[in-house]
């Protein structure tokens, strides 16, 4: 048996809208990914499909559940090479307790290698150590044409710039190799501060932006003056503590929850309790994972949304009149009453070369709405703001936004197009979220 | 450390419980018919930490192979401690009813091979006085359904098999435990649709090395399946006839 196919399943992102009736073909070696190729006009590769929206949906889906195997690990140097289906988590609990831990990673470690790339992920540290894919030594990934191919910053440089960052439309990513970062502990000296408003809130990150990790959770219900109100925390890898991981199974939500218990009663409660619980200039140590992944120690929790699904909207603003934009843009999401549960404010360093990678220098908030029309109408009015504002929106949350925006956006997307015709992925790569923005 | 040979190395419910003993550094011997997969696993196991991993290549209904690749597993790690037998297929049901043939060749992959591996096996572990010997037979086995009598029947001659080979090899201090799982979501059940009587393979693995662990008997993953298959097997004949299952 080379690979195996389910019968059609309802597929969709992490946000659970939109759906899509996807015939899932899961190659059971990275040699059945060619078979597999071969055997369809088009596919899209899929991961985890932690991404929220419609980016890993597709009538056809390879998904890379059973190619979660490592190649080699060099305990010496770092250097880590694996099958793209390989998920970070797994990658920690082999790497810590030798010392060594990723050099970027996203809010959850329930993503692929392949996925991780393909989105080209941030984490808190983008200020200082840039996207994934930065870290990424050299992809080994099946082009369109069949053929199988290394590519790195330099081999192939316009492949791969194309490919991290690029939402599997360039390729599927079969195997990466990745510079790991040295570790003394398994623990993080954490550091939080409040800031009462947004202004304070980016004066923080400024103040901080030699740290290594910072990220604020802002309360976008709060209006007026403490619109924007924040509380950062700082993170340092301790020096001291033990490198073994306590790895927890997550406690699972089964079923999808009335949406009608998120409402914004309960979530003005929840933001009110955070702002008050947290206590300013305190420093603690926390292991890794709860550091890092806070919520992955509740599975599903995303059918808390409801049957609906919900929208997880994240956008970046240019550090140039960044904060007063910012202001801009909370005023709209509070006055929408849409706010959201949880609103991530992060600060990014310098953009990087990659053709379709997310982040610029500036600020980028993260927030989820309930899925609704007049969430759409929401978004669509944000998009046109943050288009307005030189900003951009991040493809791997994206599940409603327009052709035009992203166009605007990304100015990149023809350059992007011709690295795809170069190397035969036109047509024969596609997802949901690649035919809405208008990419071939 | 223990030395555990695996037959049926690929089998996504195997490698899970690979993947565990790598974790503990123990040395495996691994032994399927895919040679690109089987490599693969190899190098994966050892980077998760495996004393050693070596492979053995082979087609498991080529029973003459067995003794050979019991020998070469012997001599690779200088014996072996536990085996786990996991290799299977899910048998096409109508195929089977239209074809001698077919149904013959489903018996020998899921009872026959298996056969002949454990009486080889039982005798080698009898005479050194030690050793686990796990089979993963199939809730299947319990009582056979007219939707997949073929795998079931093979399944019930696997946990009739170490039933008795247990009696005897109890006082030799050889511990036979049989595996039943009930539906778990691996490449063999792909075609199905999932829903809560389901179980991923890294739950099943780690009840299986715990039961391993434990020198248990005969263990059902996951353990409500006990309950499940007491129910079905007190339904009489004559009602059970009419049941579409
Ligand atoms: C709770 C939570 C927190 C998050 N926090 C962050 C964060 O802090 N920073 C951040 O940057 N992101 C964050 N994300 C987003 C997440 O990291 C990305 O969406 C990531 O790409 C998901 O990986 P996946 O394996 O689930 O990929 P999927 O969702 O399955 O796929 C995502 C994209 O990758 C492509 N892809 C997947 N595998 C391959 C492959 N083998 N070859 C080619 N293309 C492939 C798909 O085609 C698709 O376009 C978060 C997501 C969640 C749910
Ligand atoms: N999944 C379930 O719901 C379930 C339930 C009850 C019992 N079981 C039993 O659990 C065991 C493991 O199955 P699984 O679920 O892990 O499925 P799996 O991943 O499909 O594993 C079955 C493995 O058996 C191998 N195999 C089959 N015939 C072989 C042969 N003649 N020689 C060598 N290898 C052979 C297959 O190799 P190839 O890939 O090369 O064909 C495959 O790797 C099987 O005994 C199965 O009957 C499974």
């Amino acid at each position: 048996m080379t690979a195996t196919t389910q019968t059609l399943t309802n597929i969709s992102g992490w946000g659970n809208y939109p759906t899509q009736d996807a015939q899932v073909i899961t190659p059971l070696s990275l040699s059945a990914y060619q078979t597999q190729l071969a055997q369809h006009p088009s596919i899209i590769a899929r991961g985890m499909g932690r991404s929220y929206g419609d980016s890993a949906n597709a009538p056809i889906v390879l998904q890379t559940t059973y190619c979660d195997h490592f190649i080699a690990f060099d305990k010496a140097t770092g250097l880590l090479t694996v099958e793209a289906g390989v998920l970070l988590r797994d990658i920690l609990k082999i790497t810590v307790k030798q010392g060594w831990f990723l050099p970027v990673t996203p809010g959850t470690s329930f993503v692929t290698v392949g996925g991780a790339i393909a989105s080209d992920v941030h984490g808190k540290n983008h200020h200082i150590a840039g996207t994934f894919g930065q870290h990424v030594v050299s992809i080994t990934m099946l082009l369109g044409t069949g053929e199988v191919v290394t590519t790195s910053p330099t081999e192939l440089p316009d492949l791969f710039h194309a490919t991290c960052g690029g939402m599997g439309l360039t390729g599927v990513i079969l195997s990466a190799t990745i510079q790991l970062i040295p570790i003394q502990s398994a623990f993080i000296a954490q550091k939080t501060i409040k800031a009462d408003c947004i202004e304070a809130a980016c004066e923080a990150f400024e103040t901080n932006s030699s740290g290594t990790y910072s990220v604020a959770w802002i309360d976008c219900l709060a209006t007026g003056k403490h619109l924007g109100r924040s509380v950062l925390m700082l993170g340092e890898h301790a020096e001291s503590g033990r490198l073994d991981l306590t790895v927890k199974d997550p406690i699972t939500v089964p079923i999808h929850t009335p949406a009608a218990l998120l409402n914004s009663m309960t979530m003005r409660a929840f933001n009110n309790a955070y702002w008050v619980k947290a206590s300013g200039d305190k420093t603690q140590t926390v292991p890794l994972l709860p550091y890092f992944y806070p919520l992955d120690a509740i599975g599903g929790w995303n059918k808390l949304y409801g049957k609906a699904g919900f929208l997880q909207y994240q956008f970046v603003l240019p550090k140039v009149d960044g904060v007063a934009n910012m202001r801009n843009i909370l005023t709209q999401i509070a006055q929408s009453g849409q706010g959201s549960f949880l609103a991530v404010l992060k600060q990014f360093g310098q953009a990087n070369q990659n053709l379709l990678s997310f982040p610029i220098e500036g600020y980028t908030l993260a927030l989820d709405f309930k899925m609704s029309q007049s969430t759409i109408d929401l978004l669509h009015r944000l998009d046109d703001m943050v288009a307005g504002m030189g900003g951009r929106v991040y493809l791997t949350k994206d599940a409603v936004m327009l052709e035009v925006s992203f166009k605007t956006m990304y100015s990149n997307w023809e350059q992007f197009e011709a690295v795809r015709q170069k190397y035969g992925a036109i047509e024969k790569f596609a997802s949901a979220q690649s035919k809405r923005l208008g990419l071939a | 450390m223990k030395k555990i040979l695996i037959i049926g190395a690929t089998s996504a419910i195997a490698e899970h419980c690979a993947r565990i003993w790598a974790g503990r550094g123990d040395a495996l011997y691994l032994v399927a018919r895919n040679e690109e997969r089987l490599k693969t696993i190899a190098a994966d196991l050892k980077v998760r930490g495996a004393a050693e991993t070596d492979t053995y290549w082979t087609d498991l209904n080529y029973m003459d192979h067995h003794a050979a690749l019991l020998d070469a597993a012997e001599a690779a790690m200088g014996g072996i401690d536990t085996v786990l037998i996991a290799h299977g297929t899910l048998s096409n049901q109508n195929a089977c009813e239209e074809c001698v043939e077919e149904t013959l060749a489903e018996i020998k992959t899921n009872a026959l091979s298996t056969i002949s591996l454990l009486t080889l096996i039982a005798n080698r572990f009898e005479s050194k006085e030690s050793g686990t010997i796990a089979v993963i037979s199939s809730v299947a086995g319990d009582r056979g359904r007219a939707s997949n009598y073929v795998y079931g029947s093979a399944k019930a001659m696997i946990t009739a098999f170490t039933s008795g080979m247990r009696q005897r090899l109890h006082k030799s201090n050889v511990t036979v435990i049989t595996i039943k799982p009930g539906f778990i979501d691996t490449p063999m059940t792909a075609a199905f649709k999932k829903g809560l009587l389901w179980a991923k393979p890294t739950k099943v693995a780690d009840k299986i090395v715990r039961a391993i662990d434990a020198k248990k008997n005969e263990v059902y993953v996951p353990a409500f399946w006990w309950a499940v298959m007491v129910i079905i097997k007190t339904v009489p004949v004559a009602v059970f006839k009419k049941l579409m299952l």
